[in-house]
């Protein structure tokens, strides 16, 4: 069996000057009652869109604006202008990959999320 | 007021229709059925306006409850046993969404073996839903409680579903006199029922879609405060009721029989109180000193009441219609743990009895004051002969 020598480290360790913060008043979450949702619409304030890891890169060059993709969102992420459809609304993408799949013309493509 | 002799399942009957509910929606089951036959016979009668709903299941029964009370009417449903069991996924979506919804328990054991006898263990399984749980002893008590129970549920600081549980067949079956008030009476105390959320084409909202980690654990502290007002919603629901109706039982949360200088009680629940009562007399005519001590109140559990009424024995005995495989019974576990921190505290003993119909008699009760008066430690007995 071997000695494991013990490292003495105490020494070394500096001590942590304290730091005086104010103490941060504690905002009180206002809930209904049966966790209601009073507000119609709200929905659109909690952005899903936040736990995607694959994101559909779309070739504006390629795209023939044939609306394959605006018709097989599951959600609302492909915004449409003048009748044409505009760089896609990521903040409700979950990355499911469908638009990309159906895009004939190769103009979407899945990425890896840069984090 | 008229006195009739009728089932306890027809006294609850009538006395859902007193309350009104606009929305019913069942899903018959041994030994709920005759509530149900009795509702639907009252509706074809014309003597009740309500909008009975013939659902597939139980499951169903009260997921329809739940839209039909969402929509702000007052709501009313039955069952029992694998009924009960089968809503059970539903039962949490009830008292989250904190819609005051009240049913009736036939309460029978829960399978397999298949047994369609009383026991307690449906309604207990169903222990932690956040539903209040009253259970009753007698036909008259199941007439006053479940209307009782509107007003509980209905009350702003609670808002939490409620379970009325009688004992299948040996009392859901059992005709018993019954007082029966005027409904000019039962108005009185049953004010409208005024919803706060409700969904509601010209004001939109949503019920209970999401609570995401920053505020669920809020809404679950808030169904917990609403049970703790519930204790004494439930208390003023039952004095109220003396004042208008000239019964109580209890203090609505627990009543103690003959408990007045009592060495000894007996905690149970449900019809089998009864059989206490008689027990007691006779023991106390022999100069015996003896109690009881009726769990009226299961869900929110009456600590501070249990405490008070424990305070002079030296020996409980609980008797559990049910088990909590692998430890004990549900009641003997919460009545230890509401006395556990006093100093003064009685010896408590469980048994475990009538489980799937077994008869619970007088002479059963007798032999457990016997067994406690006895003892100096506790026991643990199931009452298999």
């Amino acid at each position: 069996m071997r000695k494991i020598k013990k490292k003495t480290t105490t020494k070394s360790i500096k001590p942590v000057k304290k730091i005086k913060s104010k103490p941060k008043k504690k905002q009180e979450l206002k809930i209904s009652v049966g966790a209601a949702v009073l507000t119609p619409g709200s929905s659109i304030k909690h952005k899903t869109g936040d736990w995607r890891s694959m994101y559909p890169d779309w070739d504006k060059k390629k795209c023939t604006q044939c609306m394959a993709c605006w018709m097989y969102c599951p959600d609302d992420s492909i915004p449409v202008k003048n009748k044409k459809r505009i760089e896609t609304d990521l903040d409700f993408c979950k990355g499911c990959g469908i638009c990309a799949k159906e895009c004939i013309f190769g103009a979407i493509e899945m990425k890896k999320e840069k984090k | 007021m008229p006195r009739k002799v009728i089932e306890a399942s027809t006294a609850v009957a009538e006395a859902v229709k007193f309350c009104k509910p606009a929305v019913i929606p069942m899903y018959p089951i041994t030994p709920q059925t005759h509530i149900v036959e009795r509702i639907s016979e009252f509706i074809n009668d014309g003597d009740l306006d309500s909008e009975m709903i013939h659902v597939e299941s139980e499951h169903s029964a009260l997921s329809a409850a739940i839209g039909s009370s969402a929509t702000g009417v007052r709501t009313y449903t039955a069952t029992a046993s694998q009924g009960l069991a089968l809503m059970h996924e539903v039962l949490f979506v009830a008292s989250g969404m904190r819609l005051p919804i009240v049913m009736n328990v036939a309460n029978r054991a829960l399978s397999a073996p298949i047994n369609i006898w009383n026991d307690h263990s449906d309604s207990m399984a169903a222990r932690d839903s956040s539903w209040i749980q009253l259970y009753v002893e007698s036909a008259q008590e199941a007439f006053d409680t479940t209307i009782q129970a509107f007003k509980i549920a209905e009350n702003k600081k609670v808002l939490l579903p409620i379970m009325v549980c009688l004992d299948g067949f040996t009392l859901s079956h059992v005709y018993e006199p019954v007082d029966l008030p005027q409904q000019s009476k039962v108005n009185g105390y049953l004010p409208k029922y005024k919803p706060s959320n409700i969904l509601d084409v010209k004001k939109p909202v949503s019920l209970g879609p999401i609570g995401y980690p920053d505020s669920f654990m809020h809404f679950k502290k808030a169904q917990q405060d609403a049970m703790d007002n519930a204790l004494k919603i439930i208390k003023k629901s039952n004095s109220e009721f003396k004042t208008r109706f000239k019964r109580s039982y209890g203090n609505g949360l627990i009543e103690t029989y003959n408990l007045k200088g009592a060495k000894f009680a007996i905690v149970c629940a449900g019809s089998i109180c009864g059989t206490t009562r008689v027990a007691v007399d006779e023991l106390r005519k022999q100069g015996i000193k003896v109690g009881l001590i009726k769990i009226k109140c299961f869900r929110p559990f009456p600590k501070e009441d249990i405490i008070a009424a424990c305070k002079k024995l030296t020996g409980v005995a609980v008797i559990d219609r049910a088990v909590s495989f692998g430890f004990e019974g549900p009641m003997f576990t919460d009545l230890k743990a509401a006395i556990f921190n006093e100093k003064k505290k009685p010896l408590i003993h469980s048994f475990i009895a009538g489980l799937g119909g077994r008869d619970v008699t007088k002479n059963d009760m007798l032999t457990i004051f016997k067994k406690i008066s006895k003892t100096k430690k506790p026991i643990t007995e199931w009452l298999l002969d």
